[in-house]
Formats: structure tokens, sequence, C-alpha cells
């Protein structure tokens, strides 16, 4: 029995229009991560996060909790749990994550931000105002949800005075460069994924780390979006050799992450399957995608190594956190 | 088999439903990693015969397409296989799961 879909999608598009997020997370969980860095609120260059990042231990959570029903075929619960919806927020209910999977994440954030503050890129953040970009509604077809979301959007970036963004995921990323301009009129904000920023600067380098490694391209950065070399070229610089798979670049293999909600199982199936292709060439698989990363650690056994690259950036170039 | 002649004007209407252009050569299916046998060419074939009934049938197999472009990367014909799984969502949604408000 599988998750019935017009109940999950109508979740969806009801938080989107009440709430401007897909799974409404909370403050502190949005924008805890900036903690002692010192970012400027606001300014022309933002670090924009579009809650990525921040999303994903709760995603995992709740795709834990699907694939449960999944299973046990207990589905009539959702059309009561969509009209609840409506009333009080449920979706925090569904998705409850441990405080050491949300650090992990965070700490993500935290690197990359550190990174582009080490190579002197100057930028501000919008805190509260850095919204969840509205992705998955557009990927599920919810049209209407989606572009009154993205007019949304667009209203507080103008009035926040910003010119730049720096995404840190490839699927804000494609949101705010490829899609938006075709559904919000006068958007012309200049997006740029972090490592097409990194990659234009010097790093300071601590340390050559030394060692071989497999990279897995996001399909979206890979092929929606072109960014390929930037990866590559700060992982050069890094002193990690890098082994490509198979599939890779342009024929990059999907993780299975788009399905994580819906279709749980068919999930973890394309994961395995991915995971077996990168472990052929090395047993240490770097992604650029929180989604990737999720997907792929779920379905890697022991012996397989699973890191974003912000990882080993951050191991190259900057001090370690106290 | 019923043939439902708006079906396929609402499509078009919908966005960028561009699989009248196929040529039937069947690499996208192979390249596809869910690896069913109806993604997604045959999936085009009731589309472009306007074959509603049965393409509501096979919500589920349009939900669960990945829009990972995978089979677009060697498309002869240079279509937007995503994006067209994409129209037939949202024509799913509004068609048929009553989800069009904003
Ligand atoms: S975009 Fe959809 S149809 Fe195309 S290869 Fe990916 S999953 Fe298959
Ligand atoms: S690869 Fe392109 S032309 Fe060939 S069957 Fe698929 S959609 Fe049609």
């Amino acid at each position: 029995m599988p998750v019935p879909i017009q109940s999950t999608l109508g979740m969806l598009g009801d938080n989107l229009k009440k709430r401007h997020s897909a799974l409404p997370i909370g403050r502190k969980a949005a924008i805890g991560w900036t903690r002692g860095l010192d970012i400027p609120r606001g300014g022309e260059t933002v670090l924009y996060t579009g809650q990525m990042w921040q999303m994903v231990p709760a995603i995992n959570a709740m795709a834990g909790r699907l694939a449960k029903y999944e299973k046990s075929g207990s589905t009539r619960l959702f059309g009561f749990a969509r009209s609840m919806n409506k009333l009080v927020n449920l979706t925090p209910f569904l998705a409850r994550s441990t405080p050491a999977e949300r650090k992990a994440f965070d700490d993500r954030l935290r690197n990359i931000a550190r990174l582009l503050q080490a190579a002197g890129v100057k930028f501000g953040y919008l805190y509260e105002k850095d919204l969840y970009s509205g992705a998955l509604a557009y990927d599920e077809g919810l049209d209407e949800n989606f572009s009154a979301h993205a007019r949304y959007v667009y209203g507080v970036l103008k009035e926040a005075g910003v010119k730049r963004l720096i995404t840190v995921d490839p699927h804000t990323t494609n949101m705010l460069r490829s899609v938006y301009p075709k559904h919000v009129p006068g958007f012309d904000f200049e997006v740029r994924s972090y490592l097409e920023v990194l990659a234009e600067h010097t790093l300071p380098t601590r340390k050559s780390l030394d060692r071989s490694a497999t990279i897995h391209d996001s399909c979206v950065y890979a092929r929606y979006e072109g960014v390929l070399e930037p990866p590559r070229k700060l992982l050069a610089g890094s002193g990690v050799a890098l082994a490509e798979p198979e599939l890779s670049g342009k024929l990059t293999f999907c993780c299975g992450g788009p399905l994580e909600t819906l279709f749980p199982s068919k999930s973890h199936e394309i994961a395995t399957k991915r995971v077996e292709q990168l472990k052929a060439v090395s047993p240490k698989v770097i992604t650029a995608c929180p989604l990737c990363l999720a997907n792929l650690s779920r379905a890697a056994p022991a012996d397989v190594d699973v890191k974003d690259i912000s990882d080993y950036l951050a191991e190259a170039h900057l001090p370690a956190e106290a | 088999m019923k043939v439902d002649s708006g079906f396929l004007h609402t499509l078009h209407l919908g966005g960028e439903f561009d699989a009248n252009l196929c040529m039937n050569c069947g690499t996208c299916t192979a390249l596809c990693p869910l690896g069913i046998e109806l993604m997604p060419r045959k999936l085009f074939r009731r589309v472009l015969l306007g074959d509603k009934e049965s393409v509501v049938g096979q919500s589920e197999t349009i939900f669960s397409c990945l829009l990972c472009r995978m089979c677009e990367s060697n498309c002869p014909a240079g279509i937007h296989i995503a994006e067209n799984v994409r129209s037939l969502r949202t024509y799913l949604n509004h068609e048929v799961y009553g989800l069009a408000e904003a």
C-alpha cells in the first residue's frame, strides 16, 4: 500500500500556503546554525539556504514514519491528518529528528559560511526571512501553490534590498536561478552556488588531504544547472584525487532522494544501486546536496563513508571549531 | 480504450508538453533508473493517444518519476521528458485530486 499521494501533497500545499514552508521547522531549527558566526543581517549579497539543509533531518524522520505506513497499509489516517493539518500544524509531530542529526546538518551550513568568510567573500544573511524555495511543490506539479509562494519570496527579497544570492544546495539553486524567473515577473537576482563562488576565490590551505575518493554528482547540479567543474576544482585544490564512477557528470545516476516521501522503498532501492556503483570505485563518497547525502548515507553499508563536499573543504581549509 | 480529445488540449495549455516529437526509440526507458517498462516512452504514447483513463490509472507511476533527466541525456529528439512528466502531475493535481487552489 503506497502512501496516499493526494493527502500527502495536499498537506504540502497547505503548509506552503499557510506557513510558507513545506515542513515548518520553527525559528530555532531554521536559523540556529548561525550562532557565533557574526553574519550581518541582509545586504546586497546574501547567503540563501532556502532551509534545505535544516529540513533534511525532519524529512529523514518523516520518511521513516511514512515507510512504516507504506508497510502497514494504515493509510486512512492521511485524509484525517490533512484536514487537521489545516488547523494545527501536524508536520513537526510526524517529523521528529534527534538533536545529533540536526547538529550534523547545521555543521555543514556553518562550514559553508566559514569557507566563504575565509575566502574573503562579503555576504549577509536574511535570518527568519531566509525562506524555503518551494522546490518540492514545484516538482510535484502543485503549480498554483508554488507560483504564489515564489511571488511571496520575491517580495521578501526585494524588500530586503537583495541583489545577489549565494545558494548552498542544488535544488534551491535551480529554483531561484532557472524556475523563478519563468514564474515571477521581474525576478532578476544573480544566483550562484557557493561552489561556483568558492571556485573563483583562493582559500587558505591548512592541510592537503592527500587521499582519494569518488564523487556523486547531483542530478540537479549536473543536468539542470551544469555545475560540474567547481566541485572538482575545489577538491583538487584540497588534495583529493578523484576517481570518477562509471556514471558521472552529465550521466550521473540519481540517489533516489526525490522519492523519499511518496515511495520510500523504491527510493531506498535506487540509493542502494547507486552506492554499489560508487563503491566499485572508492569507499569514500563525496556528495554536494543534502538530499543526496541523506539518501546515500542511509543506503551505505558500514564500509562506505559518505560525506558532503563541505566536510572535505572545511578539513583542508579551516581551523577546527571549538 | 476511450479517447479523450480534451485531455491533450488541457495538457498543452498547462505547460511545455512536447512528447509529440518523440521518435519512439526507447533510449529513455533503457536509461531510466526506475526500471518501469511504462516509463517514460509508453506513458507518453498513451497520453498522445488521448487515453486519459489509463493515464489517470497510472498516477502512481507518474508521481514516481525522479525528474532526474537521465532519460533526456541521450534523447535524439531533445524532448523535455521530465518537464512533460511534471505537466502530467499538474494535470492530475488539478483534474483528479482537486489540489489546484493557490
Ligand atoms: S526523469 Fe523520470 S523518466 Fe526520466 S530517467 Fe529520471 S525517473 Fe526516468
Ligand atoms: S529517447 Fe526521446 S525520442 Fe526516444 S523514445 Fe524516449 S522520448 Fe522518444
